[in-house]
């Protein structure tokens, strides 16, 4: 019964879900807005977790004196300190709360994300060689994408000459056609291909062939 | 030759050094670079905005969060200016966290600076738990997700709501995000419920999003930093007031020096014959 019933929910869950998209009766719109609050109410519950995860996680690391332990005595010290602020004197505009999210969480944020042009930087410097006609390929696109997002930049390369006048206006049609048409078909082929998935995912959980989502570590049949 | 062997071995502390370089002095001298003409999907959200009747309400998403302000930011201050100079009802909501500050701050700084009044031009609604659990629940009850505003406030009390039950009374969704969210906006709201959605993203997304552009499935897409300075070329701000162009400045040279790195870091790599011995391991 510990697994049948379980399976029974999923299944008539599902099958309620798709049903009640095409007949839009009142008893089922009424139903599935009742669903939706319980689904946002244990949506709620993953912030629960979430902060569950991140203490276990690093007091664990602090208890074990693992490497770099010291970070995590920060984190926990810097959490703990928020929510005392945030609930402790709110978080209405020109809190205390308020004043440490712009001052200190806003620079350090965008601080860490910025690091990445250096490093992609570096790395399209070390690693984008045209190596094969397929890689070759992908270098001048994204060469010609990159300008054509940009296209200021080729009058700083070419000044205000015909040519540089000329790719100045070409330059990002030539960059939406590449986006408009190369790109999207490929990425439509990965839509089409996750969206299958996702069906036959969901399909198996439904019918119980997948049962990962019921714990104890097994797998679909 | 030695210098293609410098250059493939050179020290990524002066390539470090030349990003921050390229980043900084367009910024420390507001140093402007002609744009060229708007992207296309970036005019379409202008046009949509355009054709919409003083007093419609526009849905604004803040969904997302310091890390990726520089690109979205400046979007969203010029769209949320639009809206407002255009005497549109906004509706804000946010399904990140980070991005309920944002958004609350972005729009009492622009509703100040128009004259706007919260409560009856704007309301911010703050953040929900449950992304697309919200996102379905607003297209049967805004007011059963949002009782109130996220200052307490009832939203049945605020003329900005009157009239305002579900997507139905909603023109315009537009979702400023960096993560998956849009594809939630698309699926829940605009799929499931005919909201028209456009969205501001960041530029790696727009690969991600172009075929729902396409599809007709967003009315428009502003699409990074590029987005932004083509968005506020669109509503005539002073290149040196606008945030985006400014930004644009520093994007084009550093842009331009990762090409000008590829391309002499490939003509080192087939000089240097490196490319012959990698074939032969």
């Amino acid at each position: 019964m510990r697994l049948q019933i379980p399976l029974l929910i999923t299944f008539l869950a599902g099958v309620f879900m798709a049903v009640q998209f095409f007949v839009p009766h009142d008893l089922g719109v009424t139903a599935y807005t009742e669903l939706l609050n319980w689904g946002r109410i244990i949506g709620a519950f993953a912030l629960v977790l979430g902060i569950h995860s991140l203490l276990r996680t690093h007091l664990e690391k602090i208890r074990r004196r693992r490497h770099d332990w010291p970070y995590s005595m920060v984190a926990i010290v810097s959490f703990v300190f928020m929510v005392v602020i945030g609930i402790g004197f709110g978080s209405d505009p020109g809190s205390a709360f308020d004043w440490l999210f712009n001052y200190v969480q806003v620079p350090l944020d965008a601080t860490m994300f910025a690091l990445l042009a250096f490093f992609i930087a570096s790395a399209a410097f070390r690693t984008f060689r045209a190596r094969s006609t397929e890689a070759t390929l992908l270098l001048v696109a994204a060469i010609v994408v990159m300008l054509g997002r940009v296209p200021g930049s080729l009058l700083v390369l070419f000044g205000q000459t015909g040519v540089g006048e000329w790719l100045h206006s070409t330059m990002p049609d030539v960059s939406e056609w590449i986006m408009n048409f190369p790109s999207v078909a490929a990425k439509r082929g990965i839509i089409f291909g996750v969206a299958l998935g996702s069906i036959a995912t969901a399909l198996r959980i439904m019918l119980g062939i997948e049962r990962s989502h019921l714990g104890g570590g097994g797998g679909g049949e | 030759m030695r210098i293609w062997g410098w250059l493939l071995d050179l020290d990524r502390r002066w390539i470090f050094l030349g990003i921050a370089l390229a980043v900084v002095i367009p910024i420390v001298t507001k140093y402007t670079l002609p744009q060229g003409k708007p992207a296309p999907p970036t005019v379409a959200v202008y046009n949509y905005i355009e054709a919409l009747k003083p007093g419609e309400v526009v849905m604004i998403a803040f969904d997302y969060s310091p890390s990726s302000m520089p690109e979205l930011h400046p979007q969203a201050l010029a769209v949320v200016r639009h809206l407002l100079q255009h005497k549109l009802r906004v509706v804000s909501v946010s399904l990140n966290i980070q991005g309920t500050s944002l958004g609350r701050d972005l729009l009492s700084q622009v509703g100040g600076e128009l004259g706007a009044v919260d409560g009856v031009d704007y309301v911010h609604l703050g953040f929900k738990p449950g992304g697309s659990q919200v996102i379905l629940g607003m297209g049967e009850s805004i007011a059963q997700v949002y009782p109130t505003a996220a200052d307490g406030r009832p939203i049945a009390d605020l003329p900005v709501m009157e009239g305002v039950k579900t997507y139905d009374d909603v023109s315009l969704l537009i979702d400023f995000a960096a993560g998956n969210l849009p594809f939630a906006w698309i699926a829940f709201a605009g799929e499931r419920y005919n909201q028209k959605i456009a969205a501001g993203i960041t530029a790696v997304m727009a690969t991600d999003l172009y075929p729902y552009l396409q599809s007709g499935q967003l009315v428009g897409l502003i699409n990074g930093l590029k987005g932004a300075a083509d968005y506020e070329a669109l509503l005539g701000i002073e290149p040196s007031e606008a945030p985006g162009m400014l930004g644009m400045s520093s994007q084009s040279i550093a842009h331009l020096l990762i090409v000008v790195l590829v391309i002499a870091g490939n003509i080192a790599y087939f000089a240097s014959g490196r490319h012959r011995r990698r074939g032969r391991s």
